[in-house]
């Protein structure tokens, strides 16, 4: 393979430069062998590769989600290539080119803005699940004990109370953290002015806004603040770590769906991954890993707490309304609550 | 070297072939033609392609990988026109995250410029034990993930310090942070030029009776003072991009502790590449110009440029 590196250099020709020419040549054959052994095995199987690209948190499922898709007819020979980011980055690097079967978002949005660039047929949403894969919901995540007794949103808002929460602006947790928190106040009666008034007092205890929901749990895990606000999956899956956590269900929360796609080149291995994902089997592996199952006679078999009051993002308008109204960086309810606490922060 | 075709035919390097020994007094070999080399034109064309080939590539491949980059960065902050470019700049979150990675930028240039002189002057005038451990250390925040360099810092000095200080949330912490990753550029500066430092100029300023803070002030620190500055000037511009040692640490909290850099990835992942775009290039304007600002000071100074 590759005889031509070999070639004869002509006698005479300077010492350093031939052994380097040989060093490159030998590098770059190896190089290229290795690359030759790689691409082996996926040419042995018959199934092909799924390139799976989905946010952050659903990492460990998906570990446990492929390895089960390997043994089922139709995921035989098939192998999952995952890619795991921030939701919003993962969506636009498939927007800018990056190969993707499968995608699995943190929300709608995210997903919309594929459908936008022609790469997900806009009937995406129109299965069984209409579109979403897992249900989650937002959480208290509380020291062990939960020495504040906290149990509602009116305790997050207490003096002396430091809540953890991401970022609105560079997490999709944040976004559905703050959305639970404002229904929230909508389901007990509150009008949208006072529901946003709370907002402000949530965010003026908060003592970190990291950027991601695996840096607000680091954050939290380092001991700073009382409480932090996160999905349900993820910290059951702290929990079931050992990180020293108890989960509060708050009595009024959102229900957090997490949409999932093929993309319109996706090879009939994809689809497979996708059907399974969503099939009774793949659902009782998502509600092992801490999801709600989104079939409901899987979701029977789990014993989820159930909220008081639960409410999805459509009954507070649908992501597309909700996305301009409070998370526009600029113009958004959040940045100008941010704005005015900011404002009192350096004045007072 | 003032006569190059003397030193190339001397070193017997191809293209000069050596002179008959005799003849070097008298001929100008180079002008010779050789049996076997090249012609002298090819060989003219050749020196020019060096003089010229050289540069060209710099500018290419600084083309590539800086200026072109930096162009479509600014493109893309101007996309919205100068409205929007204005609006992302003067939003109050922004000039908020602006001042503060600003201020404690410069501070920290000035901290670790002082802090870097010290260190790079006990590894070059003492010896101790361990010395080549310790030059090695220095260079490992370059090395470190900036990420783990945060949670290092976080688990240090956050709540559960062991040492009962907790900067999680302050400013102070971002400086610790910051103060972290560039110290290796205040040293690193500043230690080789001390290293070529005259030690006979010295010797001599003593000898006419200079005491040992003169000799300091108007020997040593003199010749030393480009070269620190050069080294703020890295510090400063290292530490206005810092993203992943700072966002644990600072809580990330608006108008407190947030940074240029955590705020302009806020954006982008708000889909507003454009004001993200804005921010970023008024962060590079100012480096770039506190870097014009150095380099010309370093000029007046009237040493000749070291580092």
């Amino acid at each position: 393979m590759y005889t031509h590196t070999k070639s004869v250099t002509p006698v005479g020709q300077p010492r350093r430069p031939r052994r380097f020419r040989r060093g490159v040549a030998a590098a770059g054959a190896l190089a290229l062998s290795g690359l030759a052994f790689s691409a082996l095995p996926a040419r042995a199987h018959s199934g092909g590769t799924v390139n799976l690209l989905a946010y952050s948190t659903p990492k460990p499922a998906y570990s446990v989600l492929a390895t089960d898709f390997a043994k089922t007819k139709g995921g035989a020979g098939v192998t999952v290539s995952p890619s795991f980011g921030p939701s919003g980055t993962q969506a636009t690097s498939v927007v800018d080119g990056l190969p993707a079967d499968v995608v699995n978002f943190s929300l709608e949005p995210d997903l919309a803005k594929l459908v936008k660039g022609g790469l997900v047929s806009s009937s995406w949403d129109k299965g069984p699940t209409k579109g979403m894969v897992t249900d989650s919901i937002v959480s208290f995540v509380v020291r062990p004990g939960n020495p504040k007794h906290i149990t509602t949103w009116a305790d997050l808002v207490k003096a002396g109370v430091g809540v953890i929460t991401p970022n609105v602006f560079s997490s999709g947790s944040a976004k559905w953290n703050i959305m639970a928190a404002y229904g929230a106040e909508i389901a007990q009666g509150k009008t949208p002015a006072q529901a946003q008034a709370y907002l402000s007092q949530l965010l003026h205890n908060a003592v970190a806004q990291p950027s991601s929901a695996s840096a607000a749990l680091q954050t939290f895990l380092s001991g700073q603040g009382d409480v932090l606000l996160d999905y349900e999956d993820d910290a059951l899956y702290a929990k079931s770590k050992g990180e020293p956590v108890d989960i509060i269900t708050p009595p009024q929360t959102i229900l957090i769906q997490n949409p999932i796609a093929v993309t319109k080149t996706a090879s009939p291995a994809a689809k497979a991954f996708l059907a399974y994902l969503l099939s009774p089997a793949g659902q009782t592996v998502w509600g092992q890993q801490g999801y709600r199952p989104v079939l409901p006679s899987v979701a029977a078999k789990f014993k989820f707490p159930q909220p008081k009051t639960l409410f999805t993002i459509d009954h507070l308008g649908g992501w597309t309304s909700v996305n301009t109204k409070f998370f526009d960086p600029q113009t958004g309810i959040v940045a100008k609550v941010e704005q005015s606490l900011g404002v009192s922060t350096a004045s007072g | 070297m003032t006569d190059v075709g003397a030193t190339v035919g001397d070193l017997g390097l191809p293209g000069a072939p050596p002179a008959p020994a005799g003849s070097r007094p008298e001929q100008r070999r180079w002008h010779r033609r050789p049996p076997t080399g090249p012609h002298p034109a090819l060989a003219a064309a050749g020196r020019m392609a060096a003089r010229i080939g050289g540069p060209a590539l710099a500018v290419t491949y600084l083309s590539l990988l800086v200026l072109l980059p930096l162009a479509a960065l600014a493109t893309n902050a101007f996309s919205g026109g100068w409205g929007a470019f204005w609006r992302a700049i003067t939003q109050p979150e922004a000039v908020a995250a602006l001042e503060l990675t600003l201020g404690i930028s410069a501070a920290v240039a000035a901290v670790n410029s002082v802090a870097g002189l010290a260190i790079a002057w006990v590894l070059v005038r003492d010896d101790f034990r361990g010395k080549t451990l310790v030059s090695a250390v220095i260079d490992l925040p370059f090395a470190l993930p900036t990420i783990v360099a945060g949670l290092t810092l976080l688990a240090l000095y956050g709540p559960n310090s062991p040492f009962h200080v907790d900067l999680a949330g302050t400013r102070l912490g971002i400086g610790v942070a910051l103060a972290f990753v560039t110290l290796p550029f205040c040293v690193r500066s500043v230690q080789p030029v001390l290293a070529e430092l005259d030690a006979e100029t010295e010797e001599a300023a003593s000898s006419l009776g200079a005491s040992r803070r003169q000799v300091m002030g108007r020997v040593i620190l003199p010749s030393l003072l480009p070269a620190v500055l050069a080294g703020a000037g890295l510090a400063f511009a290292r530490a206005v991009g810092e993203y992943g040692s700072i966002v644990l640490i600072s809580g990330n909290i608006p108008f407190k502790t947030e940074v240029a850099s955590s705020w302009i990835f806020s954006l982008s992942q708000s889909d507003a590449l454009p004001a993200a775009s804005a921010v970023s290039v008024v962060l590079v304007t100012i480096a770039l110009f506190v870097l014009i600002v150095i380099g010309w000071a370093r000029r007046r100074f009237n040493v000749p440029e070291t580092v």
